[in-house]
Protein backbone atom coordinates (compact mmCIF):
# COMPACT_ATOMS: atom_id res chain seq x y z
CA UNK A 1 0.00 0.00 0.00
CA UNK A 2 3.02 2.30 0.21
CA UNK A 3 2.62 2.81 -3.53
CA UNK A 4 -0.43 4.93 -2.77
CA UNK A 5 1.83 7.81 -1.67
CA UNK A 6 3.39 8.75 -5.03
CA UNK A 7 -0.01 8.50 -6.76
CA UNK A 8 -1.62 10.65 -4.10
CA UNK A 9 1.13 13.26 -4.28
CA UNK A 10 1.06 13.53 -8.05
CA UNK A 11 -2.70 13.76 -8.25
CA UNK A 12 -3.08 16.25 -5.42
CA UNK A 13 -0.36 18.57 -6.68
CA UNK A 14 -1.77 18.09 -10.18
CA UNK A 15 -4.83 20.13 -9.20
CA UNK A 16 -2.60 23.07 -8.38
CA UNK A 17 -0.43 22.68 -11.47
CA UNK A 18 -3.43 23.46 -13.63
CA UNK A 19 -6.07 26.18 -13.24
CA UNK A 20 -8.61 23.52 -12.18
CA UNK A 21 -7.92 23.98 -8.47
CA UNK A 22 -8.25 27.75 -8.46
CA UNK A 23 -11.35 27.85 -10.63
CA UNK A 24 -12.96 25.19 -8.48
CA UNK A 25 -12.10 26.89 -5.21
CA UNK A 26 -13.42 30.26 -6.35
CA UNK A 27 -16.66 28.83 -7.76
CA UNK A 28 -17.22 26.60 -4.75
CA UNK A 29 -16.62 29.28 -2.15
CA UNK A 30 -18.67 31.87 -4.01
CA UNK A 31 -21.63 29.57 -4.53
CA UNK A 32 -21.52 28.06 -1.04
CA UNK A 33 -21.38 31.43 0.69
CA UNK A 34 -23.56 33.22 -1.87
CA UNK A 35 -26.40 30.70 -1.58
CA UNK A 36 -26.27 30.87 2.19
CA UNK A 37 -26.52 34.67 2.17
CA UNK A 38 -28.93 35.36 -0.65
CA UNK A 39 -31.10 32.25 -0.83
CA UNK A 40 -30.69 30.92 2.69
CA UNK A 41 -31.16 34.37 4.28
CA UNK A 42 -28.17 33.76 6.51
CA UNK A 43 -28.39 37.16 8.25
CA UNK A 44 -32.17 37.60 8.22
CA UNK A 45 -32.59 34.37 10.19
CA UNK A 46 -31.01 36.09 13.13
CA UNK A 47 -29.60 32.79 14.35
CA UNK A 48 -26.01 31.98 15.29
CA UNK A 49 -25.97 28.79 13.24
CA UNK A 50 -24.64 27.57 9.91
CA UNK A 51 -27.79 25.66 9.07
CA UNK A 52 -28.65 27.78 6.06
CA UNK A 53 -25.06 27.35 4.87
CA UNK A 54 -24.83 23.56 5.07
CA UNK A 55 -28.34 22.99 3.72
CA UNK A 56 -27.10 23.87 0.23
CA UNK A 57 -24.11 21.57 0.24
CA UNK A 58 -25.88 18.55 -1.32
CA UNK A 59 -27.00 20.79 -4.21
CA UNK A 60 -23.65 22.49 -4.76
CA UNK A 61 -21.83 19.14 -4.64
CA UNK A 62 -24.22 17.84 -7.25
CA UNK A 63 -22.52 19.94 -9.92
CA UNK A 64 -19.11 20.75 -8.52
CA UNK A 65 -17.94 17.30 -7.44
CA UNK A 66 -18.59 15.74 -10.87
CA UNK A 67 -16.45 18.59 -12.20
CA UNK A 68 -13.59 17.47 -9.96
CA UNK A 69 -14.20 13.75 -10.40
CA UNK A 70 -14.70 13.65 -14.17
CA UNK A 71 -11.03 14.04 -14.91
CA UNK A 72 -9.80 11.37 -12.48
CA UNK A 73 -9.75 8.50 -14.98
CA UNK A 74 -11.19 9.96 -18.20
CA UNK A 75 -8.21 12.27 -18.53
CA UNK A 76 -5.75 9.41 -18.04
CA UNK A 77 -7.54 7.36 -20.66
CA UNK A 78 -7.76 10.20 -23.16
CA UNK A 79 -4.11 11.20 -22.94
CA UNK A 80 -2.87 7.60 -22.76
CA UNK A 81 -1.12 8.09 -19.44
CA UNK A 82 -3.24 5.25 -18.09
CA UNK A 83 -0.87 2.97 -19.99
CA UNK A 84 2.05 4.54 -18.21
CA UNK A 85 0.35 4.32 -14.83
CA UNK A 86 -0.52 0.66 -15.16
CA UNK A 87 2.91 -0.39 -16.35
CA UNK A 88 4.43 1.02 -13.18
CA UNK A 89 4.66 -1.50 -10.34
CA UNK A 90 1.33 -0.42 -8.88
CA UNK A 91 -1.84 -2.41 -8.39
CA UNK A 92 -5.16 -1.09 -9.66
CA UNK A 93 -6.43 -0.81 -6.10
CA UNK A 94 -3.46 1.33 -5.06
CA UNK A 95 -3.96 3.62 -8.03
CA UNK A 96 -7.70 3.97 -7.36
CA UNK A 97 -7.18 4.70 -3.67
CA UNK A 98 -4.31 7.12 -4.30
CA UNK A 99 -6.25 9.15 -6.84
CA UNK A 100 -9.45 9.06 -4.81
CA UNK A 101 -7.76 10.23 -1.61
CA UNK A 102 -6.03 13.04 -3.47
CA UNK A 103 -9.30 14.34 -4.89
CA UNK A 104 -11.02 13.93 -1.53
CA UNK A 105 -8.25 15.77 0.29
CA UNK A 106 -8.68 18.59 -2.21
CA UNK A 107 -12.44 18.70 -1.60
CA UNK A 108 -11.90 18.66 2.17
CA UNK A 109 -9.51 21.56 1.82
CA UNK A 110 -12.16 23.46 -0.16
CA UNK A 111 -14.79 22.77 2.49
CA UNK A 112 -12.37 23.76 5.27
CA UNK A 113 -11.75 27.06 3.50
CA UNK A 114 -15.29 28.12 4.34
CA UNK A 115 -14.09 28.61 7.93
CA UNK A 116 -14.75 32.38 7.88
CA UNK A 117 -18.47 31.51 7.93
CA UNK A 118 -17.96 29.69 11.22
CA UNK A 119 -15.84 32.53 12.56
CA UNK A 120 -18.56 35.01 11.60
CA UNK A 121 -21.29 33.26 13.56
CA UNK A 122 -18.84 32.82 16.43
CA UNK A 123 -18.15 36.56 16.42
CA UNK A 124 -21.75 37.63 16.08
CA UNK A 125 -23.34 35.18 18.48
CA UNK A 126 -22.92 32.09 20.52
CA UNK A 127 -23.29 29.11 18.17
CA UNK A 128 -23.35 25.46 19.18
CA UNK A 129 -19.86 24.46 18.08
CA UNK A 130 -20.67 20.76 18.34
CA UNK A 131 -23.28 21.18 15.62
CA UNK A 132 -20.84 23.08 13.42
CA UNK A 133 -18.11 20.47 13.78
CA UNK A 134 -20.59 17.67 13.09
CA UNK A 135 -21.86 19.51 10.01
CA UNK A 136 -18.35 19.91 8.67
CA UNK A 137 -17.68 16.22 9.26
CA UNK A 138 -20.92 15.26 7.55
CA UNK A 139 -20.22 17.55 4.62
CA UNK A 140 -16.75 16.05 4.08
CA UNK A 141 -18.06 12.49 4.32
CA UNK A 142 -20.84 13.30 1.89
CA UNK A 143 -18.34 14.87 -0.49
CA UNK A 144 -16.39 11.61 -0.29
CA UNK A 145 -19.42 9.60 -1.34
CA UNK A 146 -20.20 11.94 -4.24
CA UNK A 147 -16.60 11.61 -5.30
CA UNK A 148 -16.74 7.81 -5.17
CA UNK A 149 -19.65 7.87 -7.60
CA UNK A 150 -17.87 10.36 -9.87
CA UNK A 151 -14.61 8.40 -9.83
CA UNK A 152 -16.52 5.32 -10.92
CA UNK A 153 -18.31 7.02 -13.81
CA UNK A 154 -15.03 8.60 -14.84
CA UNK A 155 -13.46 5.14 -15.14
CA UNK A 156 -16.19 4.09 -17.56
CA UNK A 157 -15.36 6.52 -20.34
CA UNK A 158 -12.51 8.50 -21.81
CA UNK A 159 -14.82 11.37 -22.61
CA UNK A 160 -14.94 13.91 -19.80
CA UNK A 161 -18.27 15.36 -20.88
CA UNK A 162 -19.96 11.95 -20.77
CA UNK A 163 -18.27 11.31 -17.45
CA UNK A 164 -19.62 14.61 -16.09
CA UNK A 165 -23.18 13.98 -17.28
CA UNK A 166 -23.23 10.42 -15.95
CA UNK A 167 -21.92 11.63 -12.60
CA UNK A 168 -24.53 14.36 -12.31
CA UNK A 169 -27.34 11.94 -13.16
CA UNK A 170 -26.12 9.31 -10.69
CA UNK A 171 -25.70 11.89 -7.93
CA UNK A 172 -29.01 13.53 -8.82
CA UNK A 173 -30.80 10.24 -8.19
CA UNK A 174 -28.99 9.83 -4.89
CA UNK A 175 -30.02 13.34 -3.83
CA UNK A 176 -33.60 13.29 -5.11
CA UNK A 177 -34.54 10.10 -3.29
CA UNK A 178 -34.38 11.97 -0.01
CA UNK A 179 -35.49 15.45 -1.10
CA UNK A 180 -38.77 16.14 0.72
CA UNK A 181 -40.60 17.25 -2.44
CA UNK A 182 -39.67 14.11 -4.30
CA UNK A 183 -40.10 11.66 -1.42
CA UNK A 184 -43.63 12.97 -0.78
CA UNK A 185 -44.36 12.26 -4.40
CA UNK A 186 -43.04 8.73 -3.96
CA UNK A 187 -45.13 8.22 -0.84
CA UNK A 188 -48.26 9.18 -2.75
CA UNK A 189 -48.12 6.06 -4.90
CA UNK A 190 -45.66 3.69 -3.20
CA UNK A 191 -46.21 1.87 0.10
CA UNK A 192 -44.68 3.87 2.92
CA UNK A 193 -42.04 1.29 3.80
CA UNK A 194 -40.82 1.21 0.19
CA UNK A 195 -40.67 4.98 -0.03
CA UNK A 196 -38.72 5.04 3.24
CA UNK A 197 -36.39 2.39 1.98
CA UNK A 198 -35.65 4.41 -1.16
CA UNK A 199 -35.19 7.58 0.88
CA UNK A 200 -32.57 5.71 2.87
CA UNK A 201 -30.34 5.67 -0.18
CA UNK A 202 -30.23 9.43 -0.35
CA UNK A 203 -27.38 11.74 0.57
CA UNK A 204 -29.85 14.20 2.07
CA UNK A 205 -31.43 11.68 4.44
CA UNK A 206 -28.05 10.84 5.89
CA UNK A 207 -26.64 14.35 5.87
CA UNK A 208 -29.53 15.90 7.84
CA UNK A 209 -28.63 14.33 11.23
CA UNK A 210 -25.13 15.82 10.94
CA UNK A 211 -26.67 19.26 10.40
CA UNK A 212 -28.50 18.84 13.70
CA UNK A 213 -25.27 17.81 15.40
CA UNK A 214 -26.13 14.13 15.55
CA UNK A 215 -23.38 11.73 14.49
CA UNK A 216 -25.30 8.51 13.99
CA UNK A 217 -23.21 5.38 13.23
CA UNK A 218 -25.74 4.36 10.58
CA UNK A 219 -25.06 7.59 8.65
CA UNK A 220 -21.31 7.07 8.95
CA UNK A 221 -21.75 3.52 7.69
CA UNK A 222 -23.87 4.74 4.79
CA UNK A 223 -21.31 7.23 3.51
CA UNK A 224 -18.30 5.01 4.12
CA UNK A 225 -19.87 1.89 2.62
CA UNK A 226 -21.17 3.78 -0.43
CA UNK A 227 -17.65 5.12 -0.96
CA UNK A 228 -16.05 1.70 -0.52
CA UNK A 229 -18.58 0.10 -2.85
CA UNK A 230 -18.09 2.64 -5.64
CA UNK A 231 -14.32 2.34 -5.34
CA UNK A 232 -14.59 -1.43 -5.54
CA UNK A 233 -16.63 -1.09 -8.73
CA UNK A 234 -14.06 1.43 -9.92
CA UNK A 235 -11.32 -1.20 -9.65
CA UNK A 236 -13.50 -3.72 -11.44
CA UNK A 237 -14.27 -1.23 -14.22
CA UNK A 238 -10.57 -0.51 -14.76
CA UNK A 239 -9.52 -4.15 -14.75
CA UNK A 240 -12.11 -5.49 -17.10
CA UNK B 1 14.40 -12.96 -20.42
CA UNK B 2 11.09 -12.76 -22.26
CA UNK B 3 9.17 -15.85 -23.25
CA UNK B 4 5.94 -15.65 -25.16
CA UNK B 5 3.87 -18.78 -25.73
CA UNK B 6 0.73 -18.98 -27.84
CA UNK B 7 -0.10 -15.43 -26.89
CA UNK B 8 -3.47 -14.37 -28.29
CA UNK B 9 -5.79 -11.42 -27.88
CA UNK B 10 -9.30 -11.14 -29.21
CA UNK B 11 -11.53 -8.10 -29.30
CA UNK B 12 -14.98 -9.55 -29.75
CA UNK B 13 -14.70 -11.80 -32.78
CA UNK B 14 -11.63 -10.05 -34.14
CA UNK B 15 -8.36 -11.76 -33.36
CA UNK B 16 -5.80 -8.98 -32.97
CA UNK B 17 -2.95 -11.28 -31.95
CA UNK B 18 -3.06 -14.91 -32.96
CA UNK B 19 -0.93 -17.45 -31.14
CA UNK B 20 2.38 -15.62 -31.13
CA UNK B 21 5.53 -17.43 -29.92
CA UNK B 22 9.02 -16.07 -29.40
CA UNK B 23 11.86 -15.78 -26.90
CA UNK B 24 14.13 -12.83 -26.26
CA UNK B 25 17.44 -13.32 -24.46
CA UNK B 26 19.76 -10.91 -22.73
CA UNK B 27 21.73 -8.99 -25.33
CA UNK B 28 19.06 -9.37 -27.99
CA UNK B 29 17.47 -6.43 -29.73
CA UNK B 30 14.30 -7.76 -31.22
CA UNK B 31 12.80 -5.69 -34.01
CA UNK B 32 9.06 -6.00 -34.23
CA UNK B 33 7.95 -5.27 -37.75
CA UNK B 34 4.59 -5.21 -39.37
CA UNK B 35 1.95 -3.05 -40.99
CA UNK B 36 -0.21 -0.80 -38.82
CA UNK B 37 -2.81 -2.79 -36.95
CA UNK B 38 -0.87 -6.05 -37.29
CA UNK B 39 -0.84 -6.56 -33.52
CA UNK B 40 2.61 -5.25 -32.59
CA UNK B 41 1.46 -2.84 -29.90
CA UNK B 42 -1.09 -5.29 -28.55
CA UNK B 43 1.58 -7.96 -28.13
CA UNK B 44 3.85 -5.51 -26.35
CA UNK B 45 1.06 -4.35 -24.07
CA UNK B 46 0.38 -7.94 -23.08
CA UNK B 47 4.04 -8.52 -22.18
CA UNK B 48 4.06 -5.42 -19.99
CA UNK B 49 0.94 -6.54 -18.17
CA UNK B 50 -1.19 -3.64 -19.38
CA UNK B 51 -3.52 -5.89 -21.36
CA UNK B 52 -4.64 -9.32 -20.31
CA UNK B 53 -4.10 -12.03 -22.93
CA UNK B 54 -7.15 -13.95 -24.11
CA UNK B 55 -5.04 -17.07 -24.38
CA UNK B 56 -1.45 -18.14 -23.89
CA UNK B 57 1.10 -16.63 -21.59
CA UNK B 58 4.04 -14.28 -21.39
CA UNK B 59 6.84 -14.56 -18.84
CA UNK B 60 9.52 -12.00 -18.06
CA UNK B 61 12.54 -13.20 -16.09
CA UNK B 62 10.65 -16.40 -15.33
CA UNK B 63 7.62 -14.58 -13.85
CA UNK B 64 4.26 -15.09 -15.48
CA UNK B 65 2.62 -11.73 -16.18
CA UNK B 66 -0.82 -13.10 -15.41
CA UNK B 67 0.33 -14.46 -12.03
CA UNK B 68 2.38 -11.56 -10.67
CA UNK B 69 1.99 -8.48 -12.88
CA UNK B 70 3.62 -6.13 -10.36
CA UNK B 71 6.82 -8.23 -10.25
CA UNK B 72 6.98 -8.13 -14.05
CA UNK B 73 6.35 -4.39 -14.13
CA UNK B 74 9.30 -3.89 -11.77
CA UNK B 75 11.67 -5.54 -14.26
CA UNK B 76 10.33 -3.87 -17.37
CA UNK B 77 10.90 -0.41 -18.75
CA UNK B 78 8.16 0.46 -21.20
CA UNK B 79 7.87 3.29 -23.66
CA UNK B 80 4.26 3.39 -24.86
CA UNK B 81 3.46 4.53 -28.37
CA UNK B 82 3.61 8.34 -28.70
CA UNK B 83 5.16 8.57 -25.21
CA UNK B 84 2.26 9.74 -23.04
CA UNK B 85 3.16 11.85 -20.01
CA UNK B 86 1.46 14.19 -17.58
CA UNK B 87 1.74 17.41 -19.58
CA UNK B 88 1.26 19.81 -16.69
CA UNK B 89 4.32 18.48 -14.85
CA UNK B 90 7.87 19.57 -15.48
CA UNK B 91 10.30 16.94 -16.74
CA UNK B 92 11.92 16.78 -13.33
CA UNK B 93 8.62 16.49 -11.44
CA UNK B 94 7.52 13.76 -13.81
CA UNK B 95 10.71 11.76 -13.38
CA UNK B 96 10.51 12.22 -9.61
CA UNK B 97 7.03 10.74 -9.71
CA UNK B 98 8.25 7.79 -11.79
CA UNK B 99 11.24 7.30 -9.47
CA UNK B 100 8.99 7.29 -6.40
CA UNK B 101 6.60 4.83 -7.99
CA UNK B 102 9.58 2.66 -8.85
CA UNK B 103 10.58 2.56 -5.19
CA UNK B 104 13.28 5.25 -5.09
CA UNK B 105 12.39 7.45 -2.14
CA UNK B 106 13.87 10.63 -0.73
CA UNK B 107 17.53 11.20 -1.49
CA UNK B 108 17.70 7.88 -3.36
CA UNK B 109 15.81 9.47 -6.25
CA UNK B 110 18.60 11.79 -7.34
CA UNK B 111 21.02 9.24 -8.81
CA UNK B 112 18.62 7.40 -11.14
CA UNK B 113 17.01 10.66 -12.25
CA UNK B 114 20.38 12.22 -13.05
CA UNK B 115 21.40 9.13 -14.97
CA UNK B 116 18.17 9.13 -17.00
CA UNK B 117 18.49 12.85 -17.74
CA UNK B 118 22.10 12.38 -18.83
CA UNK B 119 21.40 9.40 -21.09
CA UNK B 120 18.55 11.16 -22.84
CA UNK B 121 20.11 14.67 -22.89
CA UNK B 122 17.18 16.28 -21.13
CA UNK B 123 19.18 18.36 -18.65
CA UNK B 124 18.53 21.61 -20.50
CA UNK B 125 14.74 21.29 -20.37
CA UNK B 126 14.25 19.62 -17.00
CA UNK B 127 12.38 22.54 -15.45
CA UNK B 128 10.02 22.98 -18.42
CA UNK B 129 6.53 21.57 -18.35
CA UNK B 130 6.21 18.59 -20.65
CA UNK B 131 3.34 20.06 -22.69
CA UNK B 132 5.60 22.89 -23.84
CA UNK B 133 8.21 20.51 -25.26
CA UNK B 134 8.65 19.56 -28.91
CA UNK B 135 7.77 16.07 -30.03
CA UNK B 136 11.37 14.94 -30.02
CA UNK B 137 11.84 16.04 -26.43
CA UNK B 138 8.57 14.43 -25.37
CA UNK B 139 9.74 11.19 -26.90
CA UNK B 140 12.95 11.46 -24.92
CA UNK B 141 11.00 12.08 -21.71
CA UNK B 142 9.21 8.80 -22.40
CA UNK B 143 12.57 7.19 -22.94
CA UNK B 144 13.98 8.61 -19.72
CA UNK B 145 10.96 7.30 -17.83
CA UNK B 146 11.43 3.82 -19.31
CA UNK B 147 15.09 3.42 -18.41
CA UNK B 148 15.08 5.28 -15.11
CA UNK B 149 15.18 2.14 -12.97
CA UNK B 150 17.80 0.47 -15.20
CA UNK B 151 15.46 -2.42 -16.08
CA UNK B 152 16.55 -5.79 -17.42
CA UNK B 153 13.92 -5.63 -20.10
CA UNK B 154 13.13 -2.66 -22.32
CA UNK B 155 9.98 -2.62 -24.39
CA UNK B 156 9.88 0.30 -26.77
CA UNK B 157 6.87 1.01 -28.95
CA UNK B 158 8.16 3.06 -31.89
CA UNK B 159 10.99 4.71 -29.98
CA UNK B 160 12.18 6.85 -32.88
CA UNK B 161 8.76 8.06 -33.99
CA UNK B 162 8.72 11.81 -34.45
CA UNK B 163 12.45 12.31 -34.09
CA UNK B 164 14.66 14.07 -36.61
CA UNK B 165 17.44 12.05 -38.31
CA UNK B 166 20.09 13.12 -35.80
CA UNK B 167 17.94 12.24 -32.84
CA UNK B 168 17.09 8.92 -34.44
CA UNK B 169 20.73 8.03 -34.72
CA UNK B 170 21.32 9.08 -31.16
CA UNK B 171 18.45 6.95 -29.87
CA UNK B 172 19.66 3.98 -31.89
CA UNK B 173 23.14 4.33 -30.45
CA UNK B 174 21.64 4.52 -26.98
CA UNK B 175 19.55 1.40 -27.51
CA UNK B 176 22.55 -0.47 -28.82
CA UNK B 177 24.62 0.58 -25.85
CA UNK B 178 21.95 -0.33 -23.33
CA UNK B 179 21.16 -3.63 -24.97
CA UNK B 180 24.47 -5.19 -24.08
CA UNK B 181 23.14 -6.35 -20.75
CA UNK B 182 19.41 -6.13 -21.42
CA UNK B 183 16.73 -7.72 -23.49
CA UNK B 184 15.18 -5.15 -25.80
CA UNK B 185 12.01 -5.37 -27.86
CA UNK B 186 11.24 -2.49 -30.16
CA UNK B 187 8.59 -1.97 -32.76
CA UNK B 188 9.09 0.17 -35.79
CA UNK B 189 7.95 0.89 -39.32
CA UNK B 190 11.40 1.96 -40.34
CA UNK B 191 13.19 -0.89 -42.01
CA UNK B 192 16.62 0.71 -42.03
CA UNK B 193 16.34 0.90 -38.27
CA UNK B 194 15.99 -2.83 -38.03
CA UNK B 195 19.00 -3.26 -40.24
CA UNK B 196 21.00 -0.79 -38.18
CA UNK B 197 20.47 -2.13 -34.68
CA UNK B 198 18.37 -5.26 -34.40
CA UNK B 199 19.85 -8.68 -33.83
CA UNK B 200 16.58 -10.34 -34.76
CA UNK B 201 13.51 -9.59 -36.79
CA UNK B 202 10.00 -10.69 -36.10
CA UNK B 203 7.54 -9.81 -38.78
CA UNK B 204 3.97 -9.89 -37.69
CA UNK B 205 1.05 -9.73 -40.05
CA UNK B 206 -2.65 -10.06 -39.23
CA UNK B 207 -1.75 -11.07 -35.70
CA UNK B 208 0.56 -13.89 -36.71
CA UNK B 209 4.32 -14.23 -36.71
CA UNK B 210 5.33 -14.54 -40.37
CA UNK B 211 9.10 -14.28 -40.00
CA UNK B 212 11.46 -14.84 -37.06
CA UNK B 213 15.09 -14.61 -38.15
CA UNK B 214 18.24 -12.47 -38.20
CA UNK B 215 18.41 -9.38 -40.43
CA UNK B 216 20.96 -11.19 -42.60
CA UNK B 217 18.59 -14.11 -43.16
CA UNK B 218 15.80 -11.69 -43.88
CA UNK B 219 17.90 -9.98 -46.51
CA UNK B 220 18.85 -13.36 -47.99
CA UNK B 221 15.21 -14.06 -48.84
CA UNK B 222 15.55 -11.91 -51.91
CA UNK B 223 19.21 -11.11 -52.43
CA UNK B 224 19.74 -7.63 -53.74
CA UNK B 225 16.20 -6.49 -52.99
CA UNK B 226 15.52 -3.58 -50.66
CA UNK B 227 14.10 -4.46 -47.27
CA UNK B 228 10.85 -2.70 -47.98
CA UNK B 229 10.33 -4.83 -51.07
CA UNK B 230 10.72 -7.98 -48.99
CA UNK B 231 8.42 -6.46 -46.39
CA UNK B 232 5.81 -5.72 -49.05
CA UNK B 233 5.92 -9.21 -50.49
CA UNK B 234 5.51 -10.79 -47.07
CA UNK B 235 2.64 -8.62 -45.89
CA UNK B 236 0.66 -8.38 -49.14
CA UNK B 237 -2.37 -10.05 -47.60
CA UNK B 238 -2.64 -7.20 -45.11
CA UNK B 239 -2.98 -4.42 -47.64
Amino acid sequence: MQQVTPIFKREFLGYFRSPVAYVFLVVFLMSAVGLAFFVGRFFDNGQASLESFFAFHPWIFLFLIPAVGMRLWSEEKRTGTVELLFTLPITTLEAVIGKYLAAWAFLCAAIALTFPMALTVGYLGDPDWGVIWASYLGSMLMAGSYLGVCSLTSALTKNQVISFVLSVIACLILVFLGWSVFSELLESFLPLFLADLLANFSFITHFEPFQRGVIDPSDLVFFLSLTAFTLFLNVVALER
Amino acid sequence: MIEVQNLSKSYGSKRAVNSVNFTVNRGDILGFLGPNGAGKSTTMKMITGFLRPTEGRATVGGVDVAVDPVAVKRQVGYLPESAPAYGEMTVLEFLEFIAESRGFRGAGRAAPIDRALRLTHLDSVKIQTIETLSKGFKQRVGFAQALLHDPDVLILDEPTDGLDPNQKNEVRALIKELAQEKAVVLSTHILEEVEAICTRIILISEGKVVVDETPAEFQARQPGARLDEIFASLTKSDV
